[in-house]
């Protein structure tokens, strides 16, 4: 059993909930106060979950919170760290908007994009008086269930609001940059709302990256997306973060009728610890849903994916797939739930999770969960663990290609189930030439 | 000589395979081999091609003089060995274009020339792709995924004809082909055929080397070359047979 008082961040943490939060807050709303107050009550039930948590088995987070952390940071980056997570988060030739949050905070703009009316992007807490965000904020997420969820949805400080009017389609992808650095170690908590109102249609590509070699950054930040009808939205995750990071991400999102979503999970080395919460609410019938996942992982890193589907009402589709590649020493899990409740007649659910182990010392956790309380549905999952095929290697190298690219060949080849789903040409190709860049040569393979 | 073989044995899963093959070829010319199933035919081809898991035991092998043993697969490839597998690998994901161009190119930069240009390189698919009679809509489908057996088969061809091996091992390139097929496969070897190529062709049936015309015959069995002749011996195994060839060749004790 873990103490929790023996974590100095939990004692942080109370106190700092005492300072800034326990009194109302005259920034704030009532009723974000006391959604903050129920929260922080739960997370003092919960506490931080150790592995005897079953969300929580194969991935032991509290050595991670044992450091010490800073609760608070600088509203605003230096030009070098703008440039920085510029550079850390640059996908070329891709035409975009581009925004950029550090530490959580919403940077002045530096793009000279101009976003159209119809997009708003304003800091979650300028956003407290907006109509939406008091239609949607902490009613998409359930904060009594997660440890972490209750614990953002307590002390959030930065993030980001973002509206899409109905009617309205997004011509470019909206670039958003989540760059991360310190000089002393940082635990962050931003909290993100998206809402994609009816028939509205955009591409929100997110990057987090934590340029540079500064101190330890923790982040427990929350997402939640609300998808009206028919509104259509691609949403695409790419961590890419540098080893001073612990990012752990929840998302929840609420579909409703004849909506479409596509989320897709890339995570790439190295950030020490990623762990994404994926939770997808089908909250009226003639929902699409398609997700999309690929981890590759080297040294060290911990890499969590864990995804709920939550079939709520009859007509739905969902189809996931998820890729993962160990390279070293490092360890993926996916836990992949699927839940058909019993009102969910005709639905269609397809789940399906592949890795690539690469190297003896690598670990994989897979573990797809079926629960089907309706009767007429078409259901599937599956799930395999394997290494390449000496004969589709002795096939590419008989015709000249040497080992090493031969390797990144099929291992790009690998993830083509996932990648061939980008719609966004530039981050197809962008995404292939980091799994490339990441696939090492048979001389590290062996000295593993 | 553009592919000397001496006393060549080899094994896999400590099971002895081949026990003693010699062979010479010269530029120009056309060797087929013909043997029983399970007499060693693709293992010899494995093993000139540098498939892993066959451990070679005894003997030589030099391609244009230098050790062929002792390179790795791609080299011998780029050295301007080619192997048409008798059973092509399906890679879902790999491109067939980009496979190609890869291919190609690594060819090349082994030989100290620049990539090919895009142009030139389309204009190259297009030329081969015709001589094989290649579906065009195939080139740019995954590697081999869902082909056809006939369609993996002018595949190989195709890969020959754009790389432009020296050294060509056909293994059983024309089983499970309609005479269609056949006489399009034939008719591109024979047209990539000069007197500084050789080829190889493994092949349990004389009605393709109506079409390749051999300058020699060779028979594997158990491991060995038990004979060899023209292309009448072709013929005649056709006729007859291997049955007369083991009576005075019996077969040795496996190892196991
Ligand atoms: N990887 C392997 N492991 C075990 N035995 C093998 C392996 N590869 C080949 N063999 C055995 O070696 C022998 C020769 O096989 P090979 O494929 O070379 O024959 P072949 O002459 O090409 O036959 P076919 O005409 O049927 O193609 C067979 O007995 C086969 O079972
Ligand atoms: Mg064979």
């Amino acid at each position: 059993m873990v103490n929790q008082h023996s974590i100095p961040l939990y004692q942080a943490l109370l106190q700092a909930y005492e300072e800034r939060f326990s009194g109302s807050r005259a920034s704030e709303p009532d009723a974000i106060h006391k959604l903050r107050q129920n929260a922080f009550h739960t997370f003092q039930e919960l506490g931080f979950p150790t592995t005897k948590v079953e969300d929580w088995k194969y991935t032991n987070v509290i050595p991670f919170l044992r450091e010490n952390y800073t609760l608070s940071t600088t509203p605003q980056a230096t030009a070098t760290e703008l440039e920085q997570a510029h550079q850390a988060a640059a996908i070329p030739g891709m035409d975009c908007y581009t925004l950029v949050l550090h530490n959580g905070q919403l940077q002045p703009a530096v793009d000279t994009n101009q976003l159209p009316a119809f997009l708003k992007v304003i800091s979650i807490e300028e956003a407290m008086q907006e109509p939406s965000f008091q239609k949607h904020f902490g009613k998409i997420v359930d904060a009594g269930k997660h440890h972490f969820a209750a614990l953002n949805t307590a002390m959030f400080t930065g993030g980001l609001f973002l509206e899409i009017d109905a009617n309205s389609h997004l011509d470019k992808p909206l670039h958003i940059i989540h760059t991360y650095s310190s000089a002393d170690n940082l635990f962050t908590q931003p909290r993100n709302l998206f809402v994609v109102n009816r028939s509205a249609s955009l591409s929100i590509i997110e990057s987090v990256v934590a340029p540079g070699n500064g101190a330890t950054v923790f982040v427990n930040g929350l997402t939640e997306v609300a998808v009206a009808e028919n509104a259509n939205v691609q949403h695409y995750t790419l961590q890419t973060a540098n080893e001073q990071l612990r990012n752990l991400h929840h998302t929840e999102v609420s579909q409703k009728r004849d909506s479409v979503y596509s989320g897709y999970t890339f995570s790439l080395p190295s950030a020490q610890l990623l762990r994404n919460n994926l939770h997808i609410n089908l909250d009226d019938e003639h929902t699409e849903t398609h997700l999309y996942g690929l981890y590759l992982a080297n040294s060290k890193q911990l890499v969590d994916n864990h995804t709920f589907m939550n079939h709520r009402f009859a007509n739905c589709e969902s189809n996931e797939v998820y890729k993962g590649v160990l390279l070293d020493n490092a360890v993926g899990v996916f836990n992949g739930k699927v839940y058909v409740h019993q009102d969910a007649q005709k639905t269609n659910a397809f789940q399906q999770n592949n890795n690539l182990l690469l190297s003896p010392k690598a670990v994989i956790n897979s573990k797809p969960q079926l629960e089907i309380f309706a009767d007429d549905v078409k259901c599937s999952h599956g799930t395999t663990i394997g290494q390449l095929s000496q004969e589709a290697m002795f096939y590419l190298q008989s015709r000249g290609i040497g080992e090493d690219a031969a390797r990144a060949m099929l291992v790009t080849a690998f993830a083509f189930d996932v990648t061939e789903n980008i719609r966004i040409p530039a981050l197809e190709e962008h995404i292939n030439k980091l799994i490339t860049q990441h696939i090492p040569a048979k001389q590290e393979l062996v000295n593993v | 000589m553009m592919l000397s073989i001496k006393n060549l044995h080899a094994e896999v899963e400590d099971k002895k395979i081949l026990k003693g093959i010699n062979l010479d070829i010269k530029p120009g010319e056309v060797h087929a081999i013909m043997g029983p199933n399970g007499s060693g035919k693709s293992t010899l081809s494995a093993v000139l091609a540098g498939r892993e898991n066959y451990t070679v035991t005894e003997g030589e092998v030099l391609f244009e003089d230098k050790d062929l043993l002792d390179m790795a697969p791609e080299i011998r490839a780029r050295e301007g060995l080619f192997l048409a597998f008798q059973y092509p690998v399906e890679i879902p994901g790999v491109s067939n274009i980009n496979f190609l161009r890869t291919a190609l190119n690594e060819i090349r930069e082994y030989k100290g020339l620049p990539p090919m240009e895009a142009k030139e390189f389309l204009r190259l698919t297009k030329e081969k792709q015709k001589l094989v009679e290649f579906d065009a809509k195939l080139i740019n489908r995954s590697l081999n995924e869902g082909f056809s057996g006939g369609e993996k088969k002018r595949n190989e061809i195709l890969q020959l004809a754009m790389l432009d091996p020296k050294l060509s091992i056909l293994d059983e390139t024309d089983s499970g082909l309609d005479i269609d097929a056949l006489r399009i496969v034939s008719g591109g070897v024979n047209k990539l055929r000069n007197e500084h190529n050789s080829f190889v062709i493994i092949t349990h049936y004389q009605r393709l080397l109506e079409y390749i015309v051999p300058d020699f015959v060779h028979v594997l069995y158990d491991g060995r070359i038990v004979k060899s002749g023209t292309k009448e011996l072709a013929l005649e195994l056709e006729e007859r047979g291997y049955d007369w060839l083991k009576e005075s060749y019996p077969a040795t004790e496996t190892v196991h």
